[in-house]
Order: C-alpha cells, then structure tokens, then sequence
C-alpha cells in the first residue's frame, strides 16, 4: 500500500471495491459453488480473519524482527475468551464488542507477560520460548476440561446483535438480518475490522514508535544509543502483535459460532502464518495481505479443489496416498520457505528496507554481509 | 513414550520402589533424548543454526529401520541373529542419517551462510516440514508398530519389586558406548579439535588452514548418524513409531541441549538425563497428560532464568 511512491494508479481502491462489491454480485453462490461446494464468500471471510492475523504476527516478525513461533496461541486465547465470555454454559454472555475488546486485551495482556521476561533473549531462544509457549498453551486448553471442555471446544458462541439502525439499509442491499442465514455479515465484519487494523498499522508503520521498531530491528545496539528504550519497544510491538492475534481469534469463534479444539492453534498454524508473512515480504502490508491470500486461499480453497477433481477423475482408483493433493501440502509450504530464503528472502511484495538489508549491495557502506546481522 | 511408563510404573510396589522405577526409566529415557540432544548441540555450536530438521532425519532414519526389518523379515530372528540385525541397522540408518543431514547442509543451509540468521532458521523448518511430509508418504498418517525385537525379561529377577529389562538395558549398552566415543573423538582426533576450532573462530580457523566447510559437513554428517542411532535404539524400544515423531522428540531433546548449554556436548547429555527424568516423574507424580506442558515450562523458565543452561558458560552475543 505504499501507494505514494508509486508513479502509476495505486491499484487498492480497486481491489477494495471489488471485495465490497463481490458478495452482493455473487449470492447465494457463484460458479465455483456449484462445481466444488466451497463457498468463496465464506473462504474470503475466514481469509480476512487470517489476515488481521498474519499483520499482527506481521508487527512482531517483520516489523520489530523477533521471531515469534507462537502466534496461534494468541489466536486460541482470543477465542477462547470469547468463548468463556458468550457461550450459553457460562453466566457472563457479554455482548461482541466488549467481548472483542476483552479479547484483545486479554491476548495483549499475556503478549506482554509473557515478552516481559524474554524479549531480552537473543533471537533464536525467543523463537523456542514463544515455540514452547504456544505448546504449554495448546495443551493447558486441552487439560483444563472442566473449563475449556477439552479437545471438542466450547460452543455455541452466539452471533453479534445487530444495531436496529442497520437493518433497514441491509435490507436495502437485499442482506437479511440473521447471522446464521447469510454469512455476508460476518464478511463484512470481518473487512471492515481488517480495514480498521490496515489503518491503523500504516499510520503506526510511519509513527515515532513504527520507526522505533524498525530501527530495533536493523541493528538493536544502535537503537539504544539513539536513546530508543528497546525493551518498551519491543515489549509495544509484542503487545500489539499478541493484541491483534487475540482479536483474530475473537472474530473466528464468533464466526465459526465454536471456539474450535485446541488443536486449531497448533504449531501448524503459526508455521502457516510465518509462511504467509515471509512469502508475502517482512515488514510489509501489502506483502503480507499477498502472502494470506495466496497461502491460506491454497489450504483452503484450491487444494480441496484440487483434491476433488483428482478424485472425479478417477486417476486415483486405488486410493494411493501419494495421489491425493492434501498430503502434498505439507510438501509445499516447506519448499515455499527453503526456496524464499534461498532466492527471494525479501518476500513477493517486501518493503524497501528489509530488501536492502538483504541485499548488501545496495548497501553502500556495510557490505560485510556476514557482520551484518 | 507412555506404555513402558505406565507398564512398569504398575509393577513396582512400595512408593521407594515406584520412585526408584521411575529415576530408572527416566534415566533410560532421557540416554535416549540425549543422544538427539548432541546433534543440536553439536551444530549449534558450530554455526548457531537451530537445526529444526534434525527431529525429522531422526523420524526419518526410523521409517528406514522399519523398512529394513520388513524388506529382510528381520521380525522374528533367535537370539544370535537379532544382535547381528540391531548391529546391521546401527550401521546402516546412522550412515543414512549422517549423508541425509550432510545433504541437508550442503543444499539449503550452506548457501545461506552469509545471510541473516533468521534465513537459515526459516529454512531449517522449511526442510523439517519437506521431511515431515516424506515420512508422511512413506509412513501414513497413523502410527505404525514397529516390531519388539527385544525382550522385556526383568534382568533383576521376575519377582523382584524394581524391574529393568533387557530392553533397558540395550538402550543403556549402545548409547553410553557412543557417548563416550564421541567425547573422545571431539577431545582427541584431529577433526574433532578442528570441529572445536570452527566452533570458537571459524575466521580464525580457516586462517588457520582449517577447511572450515568440510568441518561444517562432518559435524552434520556425525549428528544426523547419533540421530540415526537413537531412531533405532527409539524403534526397537518405544515400538511405535510415526511421521509427528520428530517434531515432538526433536523438542524434547532441543530443550535437554538447552538445558544443558547449547553447544557443550556433556551439557546435552546432562540435560537429556535431566528431561527424562522430569518426564518420567511428572508422569509418575503430576499426571501424564501434563508432561509435555511440563517440559516446556522447564525449557521456558531454563531460558529466562539461566541462558547459558547448567553448564554452559555465560556468553556475550557477537555484535
């Protein structure tokens, strides 16, 4: 989105647009429905949410540079606050806005217990603590079934409540009113939040503190002398990162109206969500939102899709594992990682700074790449 | 790693008896981690590279020794032909290891030398989820058996209230053996005082007429084969085996590393024996389901509080 160095048309109000306008073209279903019976308004909703994931882990990793493995156990957290809070069996059911801002704070707060103490590790043993957070936490939320309920997670979580204001207009634009008839409202909720997120990041990326933590990043020492407090920023950019995560997790209960298991915030799904942000380019948004969209629309919408046509096409009559496509995948997201780094460490999309920092020769005075770290 | 626990905890009587079963089967255990403990350290040391691939080349190894024993009906072989198989497959997976890691090193990492260090991490799990993927295909997703080659006839006795069994005792006979090699291979012979050159100055090292890459390549290629001796000394005594082995082991053995200091080889055998231990009485003491969560609650506070591990000396990171 870094639309003001461009010279040609920024193309975003464009792509903006075309998600506005998508679900009201295309309803109930488009073309592809009827061929796989994967909805794309749906897969696009879920991707939204992934997405205001990934910038969160984006702020941790591209931003600040310290790599965190444990993000999904932000998202869990966020989920299963808002699970605790809505669901039926527990006395609280807060409404969805107090319940999103508890999750992001919630997630945010844990960020900032758990960074407190470790951020000042070197890069590779917070890479492991966040690594072995995000387990203690998988199996804590699995342990503890008398409030967690276990591997099959708490559910139902209730849909928001529409404000009365906004049901004419919906009618208007031919939406009902009823969460769980048309998912175009949870599409919307959930651009709108990551429009909302989108915002506010570029604002900060271009802020004291979105400097600070670049500048943390590039060379931590030289931060310090500049009079940067490193561990208030990087504790900052932890906090927002594990913020976002937790708000993350808060829309995909509400929309999948259940917390999900435990194993839905796995290691997996940090891996998965690094992978979207190197693949798209550290430290940029516009790499980032690539990086969701390519990665997470694959696991969800073209592998199944390929799946099913290997299927219908009856190659495969022996049922072999190595001709279903799904067994592939775990294939694939790891050569997508050893090619980046090998050939394109920069990202799909990066961001003018961390392409420089990879390429030593466009640094002009500290080309002694290996000292450069 | 939960039926022999479970099984043995059983038969001990008295509570001295139960905790003197446990430190024992903790002990065994942790030989076990300690010996994929030594190849992150090892290459940790040299090039402080995480090697997050090296629980799957462990993983993988055992899906060969599975392999072998069913491609040469190995299953049930008397008493004279299973030491010559258990010494066949300690031969042939460990060379498979050691060439599979060196090439690991040789494609992915070693072109990353001079990148920052997050490149050689991002790709160390990159090619832990390739292989994870190979042992998917090869083994199937659900765990597989692997045949129980070794007795578990109690060496104290049938009635005895402790019990350590044959199957104990291979575990203690081949891993204390190469531990013991390797700290003398590292302390006496020309490449292992070069290994420990390249470990304190690879600069100075190659000033020193050192090459530094060949280095680099035999210190994967010994890591990957102690990796491929624990798959299966791990086979032939956990007798299940499955293509999420890796990871899990490979985090249990990257925290005894940790723990131990990384990079200082008796360390990551101290830190196995450690983690075998903690998991061997949590599971006795605290409740098997929490083991896990148990270990990385030790690696976390292990790291917050003391860095270095137990016996790693305090260093200042290179600016």
């Amino acid at each position: 989105m870094n639309s003001l160095s461009l010279n040609r048309l920024p193309l975003w109000p464009f792509y903006l647009a075309l998600l506005l306008v998508y679900p009201l073209l295309v309803y109930p279903e488009d073309v592809l429905f009827r061929l796989t019976e994967i909805s794309m308004g749906m897969q696009l909703t879920y991707i939204f949410i992934y997405a205001i994931l990934a910038l969160g882990l984006n702020v941790v990793v591209g931003y600040t540079g310290l790599l965190h493995l444990g993000i999904a156990a932000f998202f869990g957290i966020g989920a299963y606050i808002t699970g605790i809070l809505t669901v039926p069996a527990y006395p609280f059911q807060f409404g969805f806005l107090a319940v999103l801002v508890l999750s992001t704070a919630g997630a945010a707060l844990l960020g900032v217990l758990l960074g407190a103490p470790t951020l000042r590790l070197r890069g590779d043993y917070l890479a492991i603590v966040t690594l072995g957070f995000g387990e203690v936490t998988r199996f804590t939320l699995r342990n503890l079934e008398e409030i967690t309920a276990g591997t099959r997670g708490l559910n139902p979580v209730p849909p928001p409540t529409l404000p009365a204001a906004l049901v004419g207009p919906l009618g208007w634009l031919g939406i009902q009113p009823d969460w769980s008839l048309d998912y175009r409202l949870f599409y919307y909720l959930a651009l709108g939040l990551l429009l909302l997120v989108i915002v506010l990041l570029r604002n900060l990326e271009r802020s004291r503190l979105g400097r600070a933590w670049v500048a943390i990043r590039e060379d931590e020492l030289a931060a310090t002398c500049m009079g940067i407090n490193a561990a208030r920023v990087k504790l900052s950019a932890f906090a927002l990162g594990c913020g976002l995560a937790g708000m993350a997790g808060c829309l995909y209960a509400t929309t999948l109206t259940s917390t999900a298991g435990p194993d839905a915030f796995d290691f997996n799904r940090s891996m998965i969500m690094l992978c979207c942000v190197i693949l798209g380019g550290l430290g940029s948004l516009r790499g980032t939102l690539l990086g969701v969209f390519l990665l997470i629309g694959f696991d969800n919408v073209a592998a199944p899709i390929l799946d099913g046509l290997i299927q219908s096409a009856n190659i495969n009559p022996s049922g072999s594992q190595l001709l279903t496509f799904s067994n592939w995948k775990l294939m694939i997201f790891g050569l997508a990682l050893v090619l980046m780094m090998r050939f394109r460490p920069e990202g799909l999309l990066p961001s003018r700074q961390i392409a420089a920092e990879l390429d030593p020769s466009r640094l002009p005075r500290l080309g002694a790449g290996s000292s450069h770290r | 790693m939960t039926s022999p626990l479970l099984l043995a905890a059983a038969d001990a009587s008295g509570p001295w008896e139960t905790f003197l079963q446990y430190a024992l089967i903790g002990l065994t255990n942790g030989a076990l981690f300690a010996l994929i403990a030594l190849g992150y350290t090892m290459v940790y040391g040299i090039i402080e590279l995480i090697n997050f691939a090296h629980g799957d080349v462990f993983m993988l190894g055992a899906f060969l020794a599975l392999a072998l024993i069913g491609a040469l009906g190995l299953e049930d072989a008397d008493p004279g032909m299973l030491c010559l198989t258990i010494g066949m497959l300690l031969l042939v997976v460990p060379i498979f290891c050691a060439i599979l890691n060196m090439a690991i090193d040789r494609v992915v990492y070693k072109p990353l030398r001079r990148a920052p260090k997050l490149a050689p991490l991002v790709s160390a799990i990159g090619v832990s989820f390739v292989l994870m993927n190979v042992g998917l295909l090869w083994g199937g997703a659900a765990d597989r058996h692997f045949p129980d080659l070794v007795s578990r006839q109690n060496l104290l006795g049938e009635t005895a209230g402790l019990s350590f069994t044959v199957k104990d005792l291979m575990v203690v006979a081949i891993t204390v053996p190469i531990m013991i090699a390797l700290t003398l291979f590292v302390k006496m012979t020309r490449l292992g005082k070069a290994m420990r050159a390249t470990a304190q100055d690879p600069v100075a090292a190659q000033l020193m007429g050192i090459n530094v890459d060949r280095v680099i390549g035999a210190t994967f290629a010994l890591g990957g084969a102690l990796a491929g001796a624990a798959a299966v000394i791990y086979g032939l005594y956990i007798n299940t085996v499955s293509y999420q082995m890796g990871f899990q082991n490979g985090l249990y053995a990257f925290t005894a590393a940790v723990l131990g200091g990384i990079g200082n080889i008796p360390g990551a055998v101290l830190g196995g024996l450690v983690i075998g231990l903690a998991r061997s009485f949590g599971s006795g003491y605290v409740g098997e389901r929490w083991t896990s969560a148990l270990v990385f609650v030790i690696l976390i506070a292990i790291l917050v509080f003391r860095p270095s591990g137990l016996l790693g000396s305090r260093t200042r990171e290179k600016v």
